[in-house]
């Protein structure tokens, strides 16, 4: 596809120009503060690289050397959140969880970069394994309602896929997203992300350009370089009254598969929320209504495969603490239509503080082999450190 | 070759290059994170400048929704005024991030903490645990509701409006200096109607407070919430019910945006009464200016005094 790549190319080195204009602009100046404050202690003396030493050839001169205390201030807001998984009842498939597990551990570090940019870096350890869940840079300060995205990041498609476990209403991720979008990591993966505000007066508009390396486990994978993951969006949202709104959104993602080197995964997604939460008694109250609808088209040998998944989910806050869940699921697998996994999913959240939450859920499935599956699951979700923002 | 994909997934990005129409000159868009903020910055600006807060008076200031809409507000912003003190932690930064608006980020220049130049109560002092309920680190963040900050923050505004718009600086130095003054008339006017309450013990609800209780000489003994942010519970509502019977405290204090139930409740015991105050600017309809919130809320306090027959 030679003209898409030069097109990408275009895009790519457009986007390095356009960013030009906010990289010589001088930094802003910053705030000043009430009160003079001490002066800083003497930073230590530069240590110097004496020409011809080993490892010598590189840059000579000083380096920059951290001093012992007065770097802190400029540590990264850290927090480190626990998911703690439990399961009880029969489920004979071969994606029952453990009865006991601690399903996850992220640590988060975020800061501002400087006065352009801001990082954020999600550490995820999970059984024996560690990764980085995400891990990016975002520049703040681009001409033309643009932001850039730079690292390793969940895709944004659609919804689910862009939440971390900590912050969905379930205990686990509905059946369309294991089946079609990648499975608990989905598409995550090294990549850019562009994204352009349209301001105008009827609703919030907001498009979003991906490129990734091509590699989501159990969904993308790139024999080749130039085998790129492209994922799009395009959401609106608008608000209804000042107690509720509505977001909805389209997702479009293609990759190359595991079927075969030259074989596609081509993804469409559809997404729609309704949420209500009465300004004064926001604390108490709230109702939220979702649906993801995801059509994927993935070639393998013997022809296409299209297959279908979604899940409509409703929660209720009916007091502080307190919040009340369904969720219904159906989704066709990936490599064979003919296969339908089935589930409903009842489920009570405790709040006992804003950095704790206690979760039970109720889940029925019905698997495309015939299994039944009757389960419990609950979960422990337990935040320390820095205080975080809810996204929305 | 199949430039479908390529289209689909690049279509929105290539509408990017049409950069969006240029900001058309007229007043400054200021947006504020609060109504009180939005109030004291309209005393100032006057017609030189538009302003919006994203917070309704009514609504708890800690737990805003980050809708999609305020990142509309704040990508046309020339200026952000927020509380600051970590009021609005929960849910600012993530709207700033995607705003696009480089002039309002942290320490850009349109960004205006209206904290910094104010009297700060609460600063906690050693060690602090979560144990302690959502505290906040950087001091109580209701202090606007003491009219001497208001002054603090209407002389921040003015330098920050000044800077911002240099050919308007006599306009808003002089607008400033009348909002002062008018602070001031009210300041003696308040002060002298709760003078014969002085000392007056009283709950409130959340720490709201305490920047309004040192300045008119309430004296708040307790509160409906056992640590910041952490709703009631029967053992501290049993402890506070005691409380207030030994002290003889006849006056509950409570947010507009807090639950009755539990107040009323600690009233039926105590014989105490449940005043609903507004700690904002649009906190009822017709507080619509930083003055009036004063007033109205004085005037509530006094009118409930004379009714109690406190002395």
């Amino acid at each position: 596809m030679p003209s898409f790549d030069r097109t990408l190319r275009l895009l790519l080195l457009s986007s390095v120009l356009l960013t030009t204009p906010a990289w010589a602009q001088t930094p802003p100046e910053p705030t000043p503060s009430p009160t003079p404050s001490p002066e800083p202690p003497a930073p230590p003396p530069p240590v110097e690289v004496p020409p011809g030493a080993a490892g010598a050839g590189g840059p000579s001169g000083p380096l920059p050397v951290y001093g012992p205390a007065s770097s802190k201030v400029f540590n990264p807001d850290i927090a480190v959140i626990g998911d703690f998984l439990g399961a009880i009842g029969k489920n004979d498939s071969d994606r029952a969880t453990p009865s006991l597990e601690m399903h996850e551990t992220e640590a988060s570090f975020q800061a501002i970069v400087d006065p352009y940019a801001r990082a954020d870096f999600f550490l995820v350890f999970a059984r024996d394994e560690g990764g980085v869940e995400e891990g990016f840079i975002t520049f703040t300060s681009l001409p033309a309602n643009l932001l850039l995205k730079v690292g390793k990041m969940r895709a944004s498609f659609g919804k689910v896929n862009q939440m971390h476990n900590h912050v969905m209403p379930w205990t686990e991720r509905p059946l369309v997203t294991q089946n079609l979008v990648g499975g608990e990591e989905g598409i995550s993966d090294a990549g850019l992300s562009l994204s352009r505000l349209f301001p105008n007066e009827l609703l919030f508009l907001e498009a979003t350009a991906e490129v990734y390396r091509g590699v989501s486990p159990e969904l993308f994978r790139a024999p080749k370089r130039g085998d790129l993951t492209y994922v799009g969006r395009l959401r609106g949202y608008r608000d209804i009254t000042e107690s509720s709104n509505l977001d909805f959104g389209g997702s479009f993602a293609q990759g190359h598969n595991d079927a075969a080197p030259e074989f596609k995964t081509r993804l469409f997604g559809a997404d729609l929320a309704f949420r209500w939460r009465p300004l004064r008694r926001a604390i108490y109250k709230r109702l939220i209504l979702r649906t993801e609808l995801v059509w994927s088209r993935r070639e393998q040998e013997g022809g296409p495969v299209r297959a279908f998944g979604t899940y409509v989910s409703g929660e209720y806050q009916f007091a502080r603490r307190w919040f009340g869940g369904v969720r219904l699921d159906r989704s066709e697998r990936a490599g064979d239509a003919s296969l339908v996994d089935k589930g409903a999913s009842a489920l009570l959240t405790y709040w006992p503080s804003e950095f704790s939450q206690v979760r039970g859920q109720y889940r029925h499935t019905r698997y495309a082999e015939g299994l039944r599956a009757n389960e419990l699951l609950f979960q422990f979700l337990f935040s320390i450190g820095a205080h975080g923002a809810h996204t929305f | 070759m199949n430039l479908r994909p390529a289209i689909l997934s690049l279509g929105p990005a290539l509408v990017l290059s049409l950069a969006g129409p240029a900001r058309a000159a007229g007043p400054l868009n200021v947006v504020t994170t609060t109504e009180d903020l939005a109030a004291i910055a309209r005393e100032v600006g006057g017609d030189k400048i538009k302003v919006e807060s994203l917070s309704r008076g009514y609504q708890d200031p800690h737990f805003v929704e980050a809708k999609p809409s305020f990142i509309f507000k704040l990508n046309n912003a020339d200026l952000l005024i927020a509380v600051g003190r970590e009021l609005e932690i929960g849910w600012l930064p993530p709207l700033i991030t995607q705003s696009r608006n480089s002039k309002v980020q942290p320490g850009g220049a349109g960004y205006l903490d209206a904290s910094l130049n104010c009297r700060i109560l609460e600063i906690p002092v050693g060690q602090i645990t979560r144990a302690m309920g959502d505290v906040h680190p950087a001091g109580n963040p209701h202090y606007w509701l003491d009219p001497e900050n208001g002054k603090r923050i209407a002389q921040a505004i003015e330098g920050k409006l000044t800077a911002l718009s240099p050919d308007s600086a006599a306009y808003f130095s002089q607008r400033e200096e009348d909002f002062e003054r008018r602070v001031n008339e009210g300041l003696k006017r308040w002060l002298a109607v709760m003078a014969p309450y002085k000392g007056t013990k009283v709950v409130t609800y959340h720490r709201s407070w305490p920047n309004f209780a040192e300045r008119f000489g309430l004296d708040v003994i307790g509160y409906v919430e056992p640590r910041p942010g952490i709703p009631p519970s029967p053992s501290h509502t049993l402890e506070l019910i005691k409380e207030m019977k030994r002290l003889n405290v006849k006056i509950i204090l409570v947010e507009p945006y807090f639950d009755l139930k539990t107040p009323n409740s600690i009233a039926r015991e105590t014989g105490a009464k449940v005043l609903v105050m507004p700690p904002s600017v649009g906190g009822e309809k017709e507080i619509t200016d930083y003055i009036k919130l004063f007033d109205y809320d004085v005037n509530l306090l006094v009118t409930t005094f004379k009714s109690l027959g406190l002395k």
